[in-house]
């Protein structure tokens, strides 16, 4: 027992030894404070300690206080509106208009309207042909309302109101900003019988004992021979954070790692397209759907478009086809392939990037991008208007369809998805067409994540400049984002709520 | 994207709907949006409308699953005398073109005319572009006296019962007051003259691509034979979706008969469902696919997509819109042998990856920041009017019709950044922030008349113009680079607390302390500092 008192004074901290011995004899709080000097929130700190090392017992009350608020602060001093107008009424020698009496107080609508209804309810006044007149004696109209004597009385516990008080706070509490109600704590405290042994101990051990460790006492050597106080590992300390990149440019960072390690170059453009790379060049027909203004962003301005030869093949292969296709036999017009767009997809890139190849003597490589895409869309938790995707392509005289299958199917074993499936899929300038999903086991379901195929010979001839097989793909990375981090609401992915992005789990596939 | 709903008591008289036939379903091209105890809902790809009506799915699946491989044929009956269109001059400038046949012995119950509508108006939001380029009109024969003319006539002097209305109205009442009216009107817009059809009896069939007559353009249960016309600018694709039109019909079992076109000296027979013969290459075929297929595997294959192959052609049905090239052919083939028994295979090239340098620049600017415990936050490009006001960014660049109210491309990083610590005045102080992110402006110059340039932002609240200042030197110390200050007058800055940033004589960027009427407009509580510097300061020359 012994030992086990003193094992506690070891560990009492300064806060607790200073409220401790005031237990005994303080009736509330407010006594702790004034005796220790100490803000009320270390004090109900210390008493939590102290409840913890079973010294004291606590009971916690919450009670509801009602307050004056900001417009009852302000008639306590210049009086209630009610109040105010009555004393005009009294004051003036003949009945007031309502006119009159308004702009006499000096009353706001509301206050005005207000004051004459309670008036009107007192039976003080009668309203007769506009005019008011007063229907009490002047003495009953000087005594103070039990609104006033209210008032004054404030601070009141809500439990405890009088029948008087109570008729008071419903007829106030639906006037604006006159009374409010706040939740107050009230503690209660006993010291237990350990906590009485320790208090009489307490003096006892007079030995100064160390809090925290000085330089200047490993300097001296000041420490030896005193006691080290006994900290309380295990009570709660306060979070503190550190700097974090966003989770989404984590796991783009992740992606890229992937891309990388699997030698692909990284490519890079702007946000802003011509309609010419973004949807010509990549064979979507001038009246696709997805070329209205409807589905795309589009930006009043005329872009330029690149040299002509890439031009005339490009419309060619709309127009009459190119490597023997068809094309899709309409006339192209050159004005709709200089709208100036925000991409709807990272494959305008690959356009880009097929179009710089063509320069060169060997035309051949692996590519990749990460970026921001566009879509006239709304805003809610299933859909937004800017979103991420991630694209590659393989330009190689030797690929094929089961390489493009091999390559997603590496891409998203190193992503962490085990499983994943190919279903026949359609996209304007791939075929064939695949659509990719892989398989959350937690949630036993199939997750799609976009679209992948073999770039068509309209696309790859006008831009390279012959038939060579181009694997593509852009799958999204918003939906593998969200799963992981468990988003239900897209809206979360750049709202930024720094109390989430401070706590959010790190990206570690 | 169009999404067809069979009815799932008529499917399963064909087809019994389990988890394997499922699988299949999606494994043909059309995933399986749901399928509860009345219907079955599929997606349809743009790329294949003649899957759009149930019998003609139905036939082509059946071929998939090897139950009916082969190219579908169909009866096509020559003209019957009457059977013809007079295309009058007059359309030429309005709606040129119209393919048209006659469907007889149909029989109608309210699941086919439902499915019928159905059709005409998936077609038409699809590749009839809403109407635009194709429109589809479906007439009980028996109303009507052949042959037919198709002419366009002043607005005044168009006047019929439209679709579902009681009483005559003219061309210009029927744009204005229908409900069909009113959402198509935007298609005739501009027109001296609108497109009719008209009967030997000089009743108006039609006013294209609007309204039918209500009293000879209306399918009931009584219907047996019909007149199908399809109006538009491009004969091709009339005659294509005519095509897709008739053989559904067939499907349903009518009898298919041509019409006589007269396009003035000109002459057209529709429908001809003759297959288009196609010379394709196996080994291409095997080479773009990763497969060793034989003549016979493949001949099989094709089949089982409703084509017939006698090597080296392919016989393609004549109501396939999609087939452009033999890669859409190796499509097919590839579908038919199963995206799931391909044996995806990693080549075993070897390249070298590439990081964009920049990239990486930028990841290290991030990574340091974070060391000196900031957070990083990633937000929209775009900002709202509001935004704008506030910042009184008078040149911000404007997307059109945004469907939300954020509707202007940021030209600085600030109004994000304001936005984020405007949100978050509940979350815990300090708040040390940081964006790196695109900002635009307009250039004539540039390909697309807009300059994208890179910057960084970062924000400390409650901070001062000091705790910026060494953030900044900091940064120019660990990468090598010299910058200088200048004081200098800013919007949103308090004066002589703002300085723009120099590196090499370039003006770069802006530190300052953000000034107390900004901090009230955004109704932020705390004392806030901000850096703004462009990317290329990094990046190596």
């Amino acid at each position: 027992m012994i030992k086990e008192i003193d094992n506690i004074i070891l560990s009492l901290s300064p806060l607790e030894k200073q409220i401790l011995p005031f237990l005994k004899d303080a009736k509330n709080v407010e006594e702790i404070i004034t005796e220790t000097k100490l803000d009320e929130t270390s004090v109900t700190r210390g008493l939590k300690f102290l409840e913890a090392k079973r010294l004291v017992t606590l009971d916690v009350k919450k009670k509801r206080i009602i307050e004056p608020d900001i417009n009852g602060i302000l008639y306590l001093k210049k009086n209630l509106p009610e109040r105010n107008l009555l004393n005009i009424i009294l004051e003036s020698a003949k009945p007031l208009t309502l006119e009159e009496a308004k702009k006499k107080g000096n009353f706001s609508e509301n206050e005005f309207m207000i004051a004459l209804g309670v008036l009107k309810n007192k039976a003080f006044i009668e309203v007769v042909n506009n005019k008011i007149e007063l229907r009490a004696s002047k003495e009953e109209a000087m005594k103070k309302f039990l609104e006033e004597k209210f008032l004054e009385a404030l601070p009141l516990e809500e439990e405890k109101l009088t029948e008087e008080q109570k008729f008071c706070y419903e007829k106030l509490r639906t006037r604006k900003k006159i009374i409010r109600v706040v939740e107050k704590k009230e503690i209660a405290f006993e010291l237990t019988e350990l906590g009485i042994k320790v208090l009489e101990e307490l003096p006892k051990l007079k030995q100064e004992m160390i809090e925290q460790l000085t330089p200047e006492m490993i300097l001296r050597g000041s420490w030896q021979g005193k006691k080290f106080r006994h900290y309380d590992i295990k009570s709660k300390v306060p979070e503190i954070f550190g700097g974090r990149r966003h989770f989404v440019n984590q796991a783009i960072d992740y992606v890229r790692q992937i891309w990388l390690e699997m030698g692909f170059q990284e490519m890079k453009g702007t946000l802003t397209e011509t309609a010419f790379w973004n949807f010509d060049a990549l064979f979507t027909a001038q009246d696709h759907p997805v070329r209205e203004m409807h589905d795309t962003f589009y930006i009043e301005a005329e872009g330029k478009l690149p040299d002509k030869k890439i031009v005339e093949r490009v419309k060619r292969a709309h127009e009459r086809g190119v490597a023997g296709s068809k094309g899709w036999r309409y006339k192209w017009k050159e004005e709709e392939a200089k709208k100036v767009i925000l991409r709807t997809h990272t494959t305008v890139l690959s356009a880009r990037t097929l179009a710089a190849l063509s320069k060169l003597k060997n035309k051949k490589g692996k590519f990749f991008a990460i970026g921001r895409c566009f879509r006239n869309e709304t805003l809610d938790w299933a859909h937004g208007f800017e979103f991420n995707q991630t694209e590659g392509i393989v330009v190689d005289k030797e690929a094929n369809f089961r390489h493009l299958l091999g390559y997603l199917k590496e891409f998203f074993r190193r992503m962490g998805h085990e499983k994943i499936r190919f279903r026949p899929s359609y996209f304007p300038y791939t075929e064939p067409s695949v659509e990719i999903e892989v398989f959350i086991p937690e949630r036993n379901q199939w997750l799609e994540l976009g679209g992948a195929g073999i770039l068509r010979p309209e696309v790859v001839v006008p831009l390279l400049g012959e038939w060579i097989p181009v694997l593509a793909w852009g799958p999204g990375l918003d939906r593998i984002i969200m799963d992981y981090y468990e988003i239900k609401d897209l809206r979360e992915m750049y709202i930024n709520d720094l109390t989430k992005l401070r706590k959010v789990k790190v990206w570690l596939k | 994207m169009a999404i067809v709903k069979f009815p799932r008591k008529e499917f399963e008289k064909y087809i019994k709907i389990d988890k394997k036939i499922e699988e299949k379903i999606a494994m043909f091209g059309t995933p399986v949006e749901y399928i509860d105890e009345n219907e079955i809902a599929l997606e349809i790809f743009p790329n294949r409308p003649d899957l759009l009506s149930l019998h003609s799915y139905i036939s082509s699946f059946l071929a998939f699953i090897g139950k009916r491989p082969g190219l579908r044929e169909y009866i096509v009956n020559k003209p019957e005398p009457k059977y013809e269109v007079n295309i009058d001059r007059s359309v030429r400038d309005v709606r040129p073109c119209t393919a048209c046949a006659i469907i007889k012995n149909l029989k109608f119950d309210d699941e086919k005319i439902r499915e019928v509508i159905d059709i005409q108006e998936k077609i038409h939001s699809t590749l009839g572009r809403n109407r635009k380029k194709i429109a589809i009109g479906i007439y009980p024969l028996e109303k009507i006296k052949l042959p037919i003319r198709f002419e366009a006539r002043r607005p005044q002097d168009i006047k019929f019962v439209p679709l579902d209305f009681d009483y005559e109205m003219t061309a210009l009442e029927i744009l204005k007051q229908h409900p069909t009216g009113k959402k198509y009107a935007h298609l005739l817009n501009g027109m001296k003259k609108f497109p009719v059809f008209v009967d030997a009896a000089g009743e108006i069939l039609s006013m294209p691509p609007i309204i039918n007559s209500n009293r000879t353009g209306k399918i009931t249960e009584k219907t047996r034979d019909i007149f199908i016309e399809c109006s538009g600018f491009d004969l091709n694709v009339l005659k294509k979706t005519l095509n897709i039109l008739v053989m559904m019909f067939a499907e349903m079992g009518g009898n298919i008969y041509q019409m006589k076109l007269n396009y003035g000296l000109k002459k057209e027979i529709t429908p001809d469902l003759t297959p288009e013969k196609i010379k394709i290459n196996l080994a291409n075929i095997n080479k773009l696919l990763g497969l060793q297929l034989k003549e016979k595997e493949l001949k099989n294959l094709l089949e089982r997509m409703g084509y017939r192959y006698e090597s080296p052609f392919v016989f393609v049905p004549a109501w396939r819109v999609d087939i452009l090239h033999e890669v859409d052919i190796a499509e097919d083939v590839a579908i038919a042998y199963g995206y799931d028994n391909f044996k995806p295979e990693m080549p075993e090239i070897a390249t070298v990856g590439e990081y964009d340098r920049k990239e990486m620049i930028k990841n290290r600017i991030a990574e340091l920041l974070v060391g000196l415990g900031f957070l990083e936050i990633s937000s929209y490009h775009l900002l709202t009017t509001e935004e704008i006001e506030k910042l009184n960014e008078k040149s911000a660049i404007e997307v059109e019709k945004s469907k939300t109210e954020y509707r202007f491309l940021r030209n600085n990083l600030f109004g994000s950044m304001l936005r984020t610590l405007a949100t978050n005045i509940n979350a815990e102080y300090p708040q040390k922030l940081f964006e790196i992110g695109t900002v635009f402006r307009k250039n004539e110059k540039k390909e697309t008349g807009i300059e994208e340039e890179e910057r960084l932002i970062i924000a400390i609240s409650p901070g001062n113009f000091t705790e910026m200042k060494q953030v900044l030197e900091y940064l120019a110390k660990i990468f090598n680079i010299n910058t200088k200050l200048e004081e200098a007058v800013f919007p949103i800055f308090i004066e002589g607390r703002t300085a723009n940033i120099f590196c090499n004589e370039k003006n770069v960027g802006v530190i300052g302390e953000v000034h107390p009427a900004v901090l009230k407009a955004w109704h932020l509580k705390m004392p806030l500092t901000m850096l703004e510097i462009n990317l290329e300061t990094f990046y190596p020359k």
